[in-house]
């Protein structure tokens, strides 16, 4: 225990500010607390408020300047849902596609990997304010592309026409909306570097010898990526996966931004958005602190079973 | 990785070379043009800016009224990142490589325990702590009420001992607002927010340390907090820059703890005025709102040219 000085100060730290407050805020989503922050009353607790985000309905502590009925958080699960699983695996495709491209012995491969990594840089906040732009139906570029395909000036962030429909590919209420669509695009555009760094590290990983022993089989390139190659990618591709998909858990800087509000409207809600709107709009905390538990679980049933594959194969 | 194209002729081979080239400018088009549209249109005057081909430079009326206008507007917001920021990065950094030491260097049962609390600390949503951070900032450490207060009668230290208002006198002579003490609650909640991911980048960087070193200076019978100061430190320089570099650039990037723990516009942060910028009634100004976001991106853009390849480092780990 000598070398508590050093990491029992840090500890501490994390231990108040991360593991504190989440139990904290567990206990503060069975209270009633809502509207006023510095008097919660401890004393009854109950799952009244996970009742409610499962079942909607109207609470004990219903208050009326809000509206006293409350609505389930299915829809936002759903869209929480549709975002990560689309933003990750169309981030993970492309960033292999890249660093398979970027590994293949070219020039200026600094350069192109520098670009292909800038948006991630950048601020939610200044990404959703181009992409605003982007999508804007009067001036935008993506508009004026539309235009050259002869489609009309179309809506693309207030626009809740679903193009991907749950019934097409059998999956019960799991819609991709235009403004969803939209949103996952931008943070593609934003985040897929990310994969591709994580990927480029991979590949570099792999001895030559992978490489030049497929060639003296006489495996075709796409064959000996898919074969070979790609396999090897296992653990590039679960800790771009899990990182990835927390990220989209984290999406509400960039929604907030692109609405300038708390409400994006329905088919663009995630249960990110709809905590803070909750908290923060309604004053309805003990409800929103019920929210941030489902999310926490949320990131925890990712994040747990990857901490534990690391922890068995000796990496942590 | 060097491919040898053996079979297929030149011809062939320099046909996949183009296409090969074609296609990575192609994505440089498409990872640029959101940004080079927004430059664009951030230096057109209002006449200039049609609406027609935004990604053109501004042939005919070209200004640059836009960016000092967003400047002037995001000022306070920039120099209240930087009091943030600074302090914030710098402290996680040092903690960070503090719980690295005290995980990696020297080895106890147990360790990988609280390692582990450590890193799934990366992975936690805000929004699991808001409501609590919430209370606790502004109902049971409002640092900013008794700072006000403390200006007034002086303050008492768990009615120990008295600082005199004198003291806290300097502080405003120094240019430090009331407002000012908002930002110190950010700074903590940032730092030990940060504090995970830095120990994850140390602890890595530790692990590949040679032992011999540690163990030689111990046979000489070194402290290990002198191993630390002589040793560890000296040769963490690297892994600072890349830590620093990814803790500048998510604090100044972010926007929910601010939202959430500053209420008070004048210790706004730049993220949460770069939302409000350019939004009047009567429509959105898309040139000043490109130019303040430039601006407000600045810093870190600035950071990722220069230590492009620290950057990287930095996320992939």
């Amino acid at each position: 225990m000598r070398s508590a000085p050093f990491w029992l100060p840090p500890f501490l730290l994390v231990f108040l500010f991360v593991y504190g407050a989440i139990i904290w805020n567990f206990v503060i989503s069975l209270t009633n607390v809502s509207n006023n922050l510095s008097t919660i009353d401890y004393t009854n607790l109950d799952i009244e408020n996970y009742e409610i985000a499962f079942s909607g309905g109207t609470p004990s502590w219903a208050r009326f300047d809000v509206g006293s009925y409350i609505e389930p958080i299915w829809n936002a699960a759903q869209n929480t849902i549709v975002l990560m699983v689309a933003f990750a695996i169309i981030c993970l495709v492309l960033g292999l596609w890249l660093a398979i491209l970027i590994d293949r012995d070219i020039r200026f491969e600094n350069t192109f990997r520098t670009v292909y990594l800038l948006p991630m840089s950048l601020s939610f906040v200044v990404t959703a304010k181009f992409w605003a732009f982007m999508y804007n139906s009067e001036y935008g570029l993506v508009n004026l592309i539309f235009e050259v395909f002869g489609f009309g000036p179309i809506q693309i962030i207030q626009n809740s026409d679903i193009i991907v429909g749950s019934s097409m590919i059998g999956i019960a209420n799991l819609d991709l909306s235009v403004k969803m669509a939209a949103i996952v695009f931008a943070l593609i555009w934003q985040y897929s570097g990310y994969a591709m760094v994580v990927y480029l590290a991979g590949l570099r990983a792999i001895p030559k010898e992978h490489f030049e022993a497929a060639r003296v089989d006489g495996a075709s390139t796409i064959r000996m990526y898919w074969r070979v190659i790609i396999p090897q990618l296992r653990t590039a591709t679960v800790s771009a996966l899990v990182v990835l998909m927390v990220f989209s858990l984290k999406a509400f800087d960039f929604i907030y931004s692109l609405y300038g509000s708390y409400n994006p409207g329905s088919s663009a809600d995630i249960l990110a958005t709809r905590m803070v709107r909750e908290a923060y709009q309604n004053s309805r905390f003990a409800f929103a602190s019920a929210i941030a538990i489902i999310l926490f679980v949320m990131a925890l049933s990712i994040v747990a079973p990857y901490l534990y594959s690391q922890y068995k194969r000796g990496e942590l | 990785m060097s491919q040898n194209e053996s079979d297929g002729g030149l011809f062939e081979q320099s046909w996949s070379r183009i296409s090969l080239y074609a296609f990575l400018l192609g994505m440089v088009v498409f990872y640029l043009i959101p940004i080079e549209t927004g430059l664009a249109t951030s230096l057109k005057t209002q006449e200039a800016f049609t609406g027609r081909y935004p990604y053109l430079p501004p042939l005919q009326g070209a200004t640059f009224e836009w960016w000092s206008d967003a400047f002037f507007s995001l000022l306070d917001g920039l120099i209240n990142s930087l009091i943030l920021v600074i302090p914030a990065t710098v402290l996680s950094g040092l903690f960070g490589s503090m719980a690295a030491y005290g995980l990696t260097t020297i080895s106890w049962r147990g360790q990988v325990g609280i390692y582990s609390l450590f890193v799934a600390g990366i992975f936690i949503p805000y929004q699991a702590v808001l409501v609590p951070l919430t209370v606790f900032w502004y109902n049971i450490v409002p640092i900013q009420d008794w700072w006000l207060e403390s200006v007034a009668n002086g303050i008492s230290v768990f009615g120990l001992f008295e600082i005199p208002s004198t003291f806290m006198f300097l502080g405003w002579e120094l240019g430090f607002q009331p407002y000012h003490w908002q930002l110190i609650s950010l700074i903590i909640t940032h730092t030990a927010y940060g504090i995970p991911i830095c120990a994850l980048l140390f602890r890595a960087h530790y692990k590949k340390l040679p032992d011999e070193m540690v163990e030689a200076a111990r046979l000489d019978g070194a402290s290990i907090r002198r191993i630390y100061r002589r040793i560890i430190l000296p040769l963490s320089v690297p892994m600072f820059a890349v830590v620093f570099i990814y803790q500048f650039t998510q604090i100044w990037n972010d926007l929910l703890f601010a939202l959430i723990l500053v209420q008070n516009n004048e210790a706004a942060v730049v993220t949460q005025q770069l939302v409000d910028l350019g939004t009047s009634q009567s429509g959105t100004n898309f040139p000043l709102r490109m130019a303040g976001a430039f601006i407000a991106a600045l810093p870190t853009l600035l950071v990722y040219v220069v230590f492009g390849d620290k950057f990287a480092k930095g996320v992939a780990a």
